[in-house]
């Protein structure tokens, strides 16, 4: 029991998860601010904003439906916490077999960030954030149907296991999936899924800064939006986490440079695309991504 | 879903100026616009008449800090015409090469702007890198990067020096290639052209409707520039010409900028190879009583100055009109029925600048009549200096 919580709460869990989260949204900054001839916040930055936004002060807008506005920032973090310490506890503690199906509820836990981003928006009681909050949901129903055909590619390939510590080991003796065709096909289309997953540009209508002020977090100041940010900033880790963990072999500390080059090819597109509209968006993960994710699922079962 | 109003204005990320436009939203899509101005009057054109004819020319400067020498050059050139002489030939040279250099800066400006309103922050910080050097050029030849004083009734108030021609000319010359990467990067990219192409469509119907001016009316088709139409200043001496395009999309807004870019830098290399040695004012003393019109195509379209001096020191009236005041009406049209994404780039794409666009009229709220007029404010205003006056006991 002591053993979980330590898990949950320090060790790969909320605390260390964070930290890493943090070095990596510096990473994020200094390269996009060097792409863009600037020079970049110092490395402890993301950690400065973090502290400063919590001593801030929070504001409860009088329309705001109070209990869902308070709990729901919690939600996403609880869920962001929970499947970090499921993702990194496969690939680093060789003692921790996982659960059979832990990747079904990996799926269900990455989508909870998403919903508890609409439940804060929609009980914040302001027209931009629920405008934020709509296209949010029309987001989550675009990326998730090629999010989870393309994660059954690496279903097929190991012959149907369900364990990610098990998917791990196949590809340990069988060579990773990413080499095949099938598997760099749903590989990329991951990587646009978790673009959009992070709500990063070209898919971040739903906080569109110039078009609506912030939208889903426009209402939320102080701890409340910390969380909202250090909610994001661990999916930013657990994301490429779990797509090495499904295609490359699975991660360990030597393998470091796997989650960079992930990371280095999510700040790229963000930094060399304009925002997409939201009906663009849905036509884009609709229509290109899902044939290619359904492309991908019928090469692999060809075998290829 | 039912009809909301999302406000852009007065405050919001978008623009960094006092503007205000209800979008009357259904679901995703404008339905209507309320185009709502005037937070930030300044009784420029009343001020204009207490300054002598010397000071309008800096006062007018600061009307609007980036074309802040559209409104100097339509001014003197109204002073000009008031007095029917002609500048040394050296001064209508260096005008038009400051000009000129403006509508470079101005131009990049809003292209980084652009990107930035799209979410392309990219754009935005390269744009406004290689906006630099350009301000590096005004601060050499001018002493400031913003707001010159350059513009002198009569003639030009400082020099532009010989030696520094061939680092100007180098400097310009630099900046082609990085234009052709920009030209090259919006124009290519898949992802730009979706954004933009096909998104809020003046026709050349609209445009002459609405009375644009500038590149929004160049971008519809419409073939006007004040520049070639009414030569002034140095523009017939010098090889160019007007860039227009068919499109009436933001797209085709954008490139008319980045091609007017290019005629820009041409036209300033043109002006200092041909500038001629001599002097650069003709030492004007005193302004007989008269009007004048002065116009000059800044880059957000025609700025027209109209001067009546009654012979005293300062004008008796100065009136202004700015390009924006004609171009920022046309959203009305453009914006209804595209969704809000496109409404903030489109609203962004007339390149507004609200500041010189303010005007004020008192109404009432629930009638909307008119409830003064000019004889009105006078009386206001001279009640209250009466009023200062008694309570100064003078």
């Amino acid at each position: 029991m002591l053993k979980y919580l330590f898990n949950f709460v320090i060790f790969p869990g909320f605390l260390f998860t964070a930290c890493f989260g943090l070095m990596a949204c510096w990473i994020d900054r200094k390269v996009t601010s060097r792409i863009q001839w600037r020079v970049g916040p110092p490395w402890y930055q993301p950690f400065m904003d973090l502290v400063k936004l919590s001593i801030k002060e929070i504001i409860v807008p009088r329309t705001a439906s109070k209990e869902l506005f308070f709990l729901s920032p919690m939600l996403g973090l609880s869920a962001a916490t929970l499947v970090s310490m499921l993702v990194w506890l496969v690939n680093i503690d060789p003692g921790s077999k996982g659960f059979s199906g832990d990747i079904i509820v990996i799926v269900y836990l990455l989508t909870i960030p998403a919903i508890a981003v609409i439940l804060g928006a929609s009980a914040s009681g302001n027209p931009l954030a629920s405008l934020g909050a709509s296209r949010e949901i029309k987001m989550v129903m675009a990326y998730e149907l090629p999010f989870i055909i393309s994660l059954i590619v690496p279903i097929i390939k190991s012959h149907g296991l369900l364990r990610l510590n098990e998917i791990i080991n196949y590809q340990v003796a069988n060579g990773p999936f990413i080499t095949s065709l099938s598997g760099i096909i749903a590989f990329i289309v991951m990587i646009f899924c978790i673009q959009a997953k992070l709500g990063l540009v070209p898919f971040d209508a739903s906080e569109a800064e110039t078009e609506i002020m912030g939208g889903t977090f426009i209402e939320y100041s102080g701890m409340l939006l910390a969380i909202f940010k250090l909610t994001k900033t661990m999916l930013m880790v657990v994301l490429p986490l779990f797509l090495i963990t499904l295609f490359w072999q699975g991660f360990s500390f030597l393998s470091l440079w796997k989650y960079v080059i992930i990371l280095v090819i999510i700040i790229l597109i963000r930094n060399t695309n304009p925002r997409v509209r939201i009906d663009q968006a849905v036509r884009f993960f609709w229509g290109k991504m899902t044939l290619l994710a359904v492309l991908a699922v019928l090469l692999a079962v060809k075998g290829l | 879903m039912s009809r909301k109003i999302i406000p852009i204005g007065p405050y919001h990320p978008l623009q960094e100026e006092p503007e205000f436009f209800k979008l009357h939203v259904d679901g995703e899509t404008v339905v209507d616009i309320d185009i709502e101005l005037g937070y930030n009057h300044r009784l420029v054109e009343k001020i204009s008449e207490s300054k002598n004819f010397d000071q309008v020319a800096f006062m007018v400067e600061r009307i609007c800090g980036i074309c802040s020498t559209s409104h100097p050059f339509a001014y003197v050139n109204a002073i000009d015409d008031l007095l029917g002489v002609k500048p040394p030939e050296r001064a209508l040279y260096i005008r038009t090469a400051i000009g000129e250099l403006e509508r470079i800066h101005s131009h990049l400006l809003w292209l980084g702007l652009a990107g930035h309103f799209l979410g392309y922050n990219t754009v935005w910080m390269w744009a406004w890198r290689y906006r630099e050097p350009v301000l590096d050029i005004f601060e050499r030849i001018t002493g400031n990067r913003q707001n010159y004083g350059m513009m002198k009734p009569g003639g030009a108030r400082r020099d532009i020096f010989e030696e520094d021609f061939p680092w100007i000319k180098k400097t310009l010359k630099e900046l082609i290639p990085k234009l052709d990467m920009f030209k090259g990067a919006i124009m290519d990219d898949p992802v730009i052209r979706m954004r933009t192409e096909g998104v809020g469509v003046l026709t050349k119907e609209d445009a002459r409707d609405y009375g644009l001016v500038g590149p929004t009316a160049r971008a519809s088709g419409v073939n006007i520039d004040i520049r070639r139409d009414d030569p002034y200043a140095a523009y017939d001496k010098v090889e160019w010409q007007v860039c227009t395009h068919e499109g009436g999309d933001v797209f085709s807004k954008a490139v008319v900028r980045i091609l007017e870019l290019y005629q820009s830098i041409n036209i300033v290399i043109q002006c200092l190879d041909k500038m001629p040695k001599g002097p650069i004012d003709s030492g004007i003393k005193d302004i007989p009583p008269g009007e004048g019109i002065g116009r000059h195509e800044a880059p957000r379209g025609e700025v027209v100055h109209y001067i009546m001096a009654d012979g005293g020191n300062s004008p008796a009236r100065h009136k202004i009109r700015a390009p924006s005041f004609m171009n920022v009406a046309s959203n009305k049209k453009a914006v209804i029925g595209e969704t809000i994404s496109d409404a903030t780039i489109i609203l962004a794409a007339v390149d507004p600048c609200y500041c010189c666009t303010e005007r004020m009229a008192v109404v009432d709220y629930k009638t909307g009549k008119k409830m003064m007029d000019g004889q009105d404010l006078i009386r206001l205003s001279q009640e209250k200096t009466e009023k200062i006056k008694n309570k100064l006991g003078r």
